[in-house]
């Protein structure tokens, strides 16, 4: 049962982890919680499955078409929908509402609501510490892991990242610098999309695609955040495989209660909240920045 | 001056659309209209409906009446209050004669409520909890207007279930010699299934089967790796499933992916659908579920019925279809009351013994359809090779084999 835990926390933690880091980075650099988010990892799932099941267009083709497709149209949403209201916090987490309800509710006029399904890119099982994972889900993992040390390359390695740290350090002396902190905000939101494309992208074969599938993903990426510390990358990825392990214990040792692990996910957001609000690495956060 | 004019224009058109509505009979039919259940349950009171139109209507008191259907989004998947208001509204605003359809047990359940404030005849064609019956039992005169024409209630699917099961276990114990197959029940965790929960772990042992244990997802989970990887290391011969969500697929797919030994048996009821196979990308292959229609003799009128329903809709019709068996069976009782009215319909409905096109009804004192072989038990079917092949009642004209691991 151990080598279960380590390996399905392992890889359904890399998952959340994808989310979670594009929804840390978008708050800690422009301040926008996006509850969108999730909707745009649905958006790209749906966009692979028409490109490569009813298009008939290569894995690697569809992946890359949705995804710029999907960070082009949020580019498009944050000029016209965030960015008018973004000095207004309220205003941006209802505008972020209501794209994803749109969203959700235009999917359902083109798609209909039954669940479809993507073929594996990889086909096959390999046997980790004697479990059987699919490849597919190794892939995720792999994945996530690249991505990851993207992101880490990006923010620590390059002009834009550089930018994008300083205007997450303080947005007004970045701005007093000169420094188009739009500009900024608008490339972090794409960086930030594009996290969660690749997520919808990648999960999409091995979960059912359908008009709702942003809504059980985001009360685990709203955990993972406030667990890890809203905006920390570091905590996010912690924060995401404590949450994928956490569940993975829950199925494991309380079979009859499998259907509690998001319960579980949320208890922990809770109790987070309640003792350190700032999350596990609210301090580390700060220095981070 | 021209006040009389009004009053008596008024007065007219309230004579006129009297005496139009009685050339109708508005059936609202009342389900999630985006997804396949609603779909279904549209195709089938579509079909009743222009058949019934076309040899001139329902006969009232010597005038051949039209049937009018109101398509009433219910969205009931993701809203029991949406549910409820669309109920209000057919009644209410469309002024429905009868309601049928219906699908989420829970959102039924609200549904009942409204329809008999009204005291609107509604006969449910999607929702398999005992309680909607328990109901009429319990307080007759409230929730008399209240008849289930499918699914059998959960009990009823449970002696279904248990009489594959017995027959599964037969095969297990034949072709793999073990004389107690090893049994993980998988069971979304929603109100239809506790009945049937229950049933199994009482019922398993005595069948000389033994539970090695229960897992309950949620009805919407994306993933059951964990579920499935406790399963495995529990030996489990047999999945036995009780899953209506899209958790149906993940379990099959996921199943498929990791190539389980288990054979899977229960009621997945995404597994009745078309879609299953593409929608598991081909991975439930051996996903066996209980279901209703099928190529196969189970009534006079299934073969026909099925042949119309795939000839106009280029798919198999699922249990939600049973729209076309409620609104055939209304135009029976309406023309044996020779009234819509709907207190005098009960007792008619009551005693009627209708040969449908799943099964043949008759209602017992809970307005539940009748168990029995010959009568309703539903059919069994399992996904072989991208096919849904039926192999349950075995005594029924086209049943095939079912297929163990290896085999199918």
């Amino acid at each position: 049962m151990f080598q279960d835990i380590l390996v399905t926390g392992l890889v359904n933690g890399s998952a959340y982890a994808l989310l979670a880091i594009g929804f840390s980075l978008i708050f800690g650099v422009a301040r926008i919680v996006n509850i969108a988010h999730t909707a745009f990892y649905m958006l790209a799932a749906y966009c692979f499955y028409a490109l490569l099941v009813r298009g008939g267009l290569g894995v690697l083709l569809s992946g890359l078409v949705a995804v710029s497709s999907v960070t082009l149209l949020s580019l498009v949403c944050y000029r016209l929908v965030i960015e008018p209201v973004r000095q207004h916090e309220a205003a941006v987490l209802i505008s972020t509402i209501a794209l994803a309800l749109i969203f959700q509710e235009t999917v359902l006029r083109l798609f209909g609501g039954n669940y479809l399904g993507i073929p594996s890119a990889i086909e096959g099982v390999a046997h980790v510490f004697g479990i059987a994972i699919p490849w597919q889900r190794l892939l995720i993992l792999i994945i996530a892991l690249a991505m990851l040390v993207s992101i880490w390359f990006l923010l620590h390695r390059t002009r834009l990242g550089l930018a994008i740290r300083a205007t997450a350090n303080d947005l007004e002396v970045a701005s007093l610098m000169g420094m188009d902190v739009n500009r900024v905000a608008m490339a972090t939101v794409a960086i930030s999309v594009a996290l969660a494309a690749v997520a919808g992208v990648s999960v999409a074969p091995v979960f059912v695609v359908d008009p709702f599938m942003w809504l059980s993903p985001l009360v685990t990426v709203l955990s993972v955040v406030v667990l890890g510390g809203l905006g920390s990358i570091q905590g996010s990825v912690i924060g995401a495989l404590v949450i994928g392990y956490v569940e993975a214990i829950t199925v494991f040792v309380l079979p009859q209660g499998a259907f509690l692990k998001g319960a579980v996910a949320l208890s922990i957001m809770v109790v987070v909240l309640l003792v350190r609000p700032e999350g596990l690495f609210g301090v580390a956060f700060e220095e981070e920045r | 001056m021209l006040r009389p004019f009004i009053v008596a224009a008024a007065g007219l058109f309230a004579i006129a659309s009297a005496a139009l509505a009685q050339d109708n009979i508005k059936i609202a039919v009342v389900g999630p209209m985006a997804f396949t259940q609603g779909e279904n349950a549209w195709a089938g009171a579509e079909m009743a409906r222009d058949e019934i139109n076309k040899q001139g209507g329902i006969a009232v008191g010597g005038k051949k009446l039209k049937i009018e259907l109101v398509r009433v989004d219910s969205n009931e998947i993701q809203s029991v209050s949406d549910a409820t208001n669309a109920m209000e509204r057919a009644i209410t605003r469309e002024k429905a004669d009868f309601v049928i359809g219906g699908f989420r047990s829970e959102a039924v359940l609200a549904m009942q409520e409204v329809a008999m404030d009204y005291k609107k005849i509604f006969l449910g064609c999607g929702a398999a909890d005992a309680k909607l019956g328990a109901n009429v039992e319990k307080s007759y005169d409230r929730y008399k207007y209240w008849f289930r024409v499918s699914p059998l209630n959960s009990p009823g699917l449970g002696k279904t279930l248990f009489a594959v099961l017995g027959s599964i276990a037969g095969q297990i114990r034949a072709d793999l010699k073990k004389e107690t197959p090893k049994v993980a029940i998988l069971a979304e965790k929603v109100i239809w299934t506790e009945a049937i929960v229950k049933a199994a772990q009482a019922n398993l042992p005595q069948m000389k089967m033994e539970v090695v244990g229960l897992w309950q997802p949620s009805p919407v989970a994306t993933d059951v790796t964990a579920e499935l990887a406790a399963i495995d290391r529990a030996g489990a011969d047999l999945v036995f499933t009780a899953l209506s969500g899209p958790v149906g697929i993940v379990v099959a797919r996921q199943m498929g992916e990791r190539k389980m030994r288990a054979v899977t048996f229960g009621i997945n009821v995404e597994a009745q659908k078309d879609g299953f196979w593409e929608a598991t990308a081909g991975k439930g292959n051996g996903v066996a579920t209980l279901d209703t229609y099928a190529e196969v003799e189970m009534t006079p009128k299934m073969i026909p019925f099925f042949k119309a329903f795939k000839e106009r809709f280029h798919k198999s019709p699922t249990y939600n279809a049973g729209t076309y068996d409620a609104i055939d069976l209304l135009k029976i009782a309406i023309e044996k009351a020779g009234t819509t009215q709907a207190d005098k319909l009960v007792p008619v409905i009551e005693k009627e013994t209708y040969v449908g096109t799943g099964a043949i009804l008759e209602f017992d004192k809970a307005h539940d359809p009748v168990w029995g072989i010959g009568k309703y038990t539903g059919i069994a079917v399992q996904w072989q090779n991208g096919k849904k092949v039926p192999f349950w009642p075995q005594q029924v004209k086209g049943m095939q084999k079912f297929g163990l691991p290896g085999e199918s």
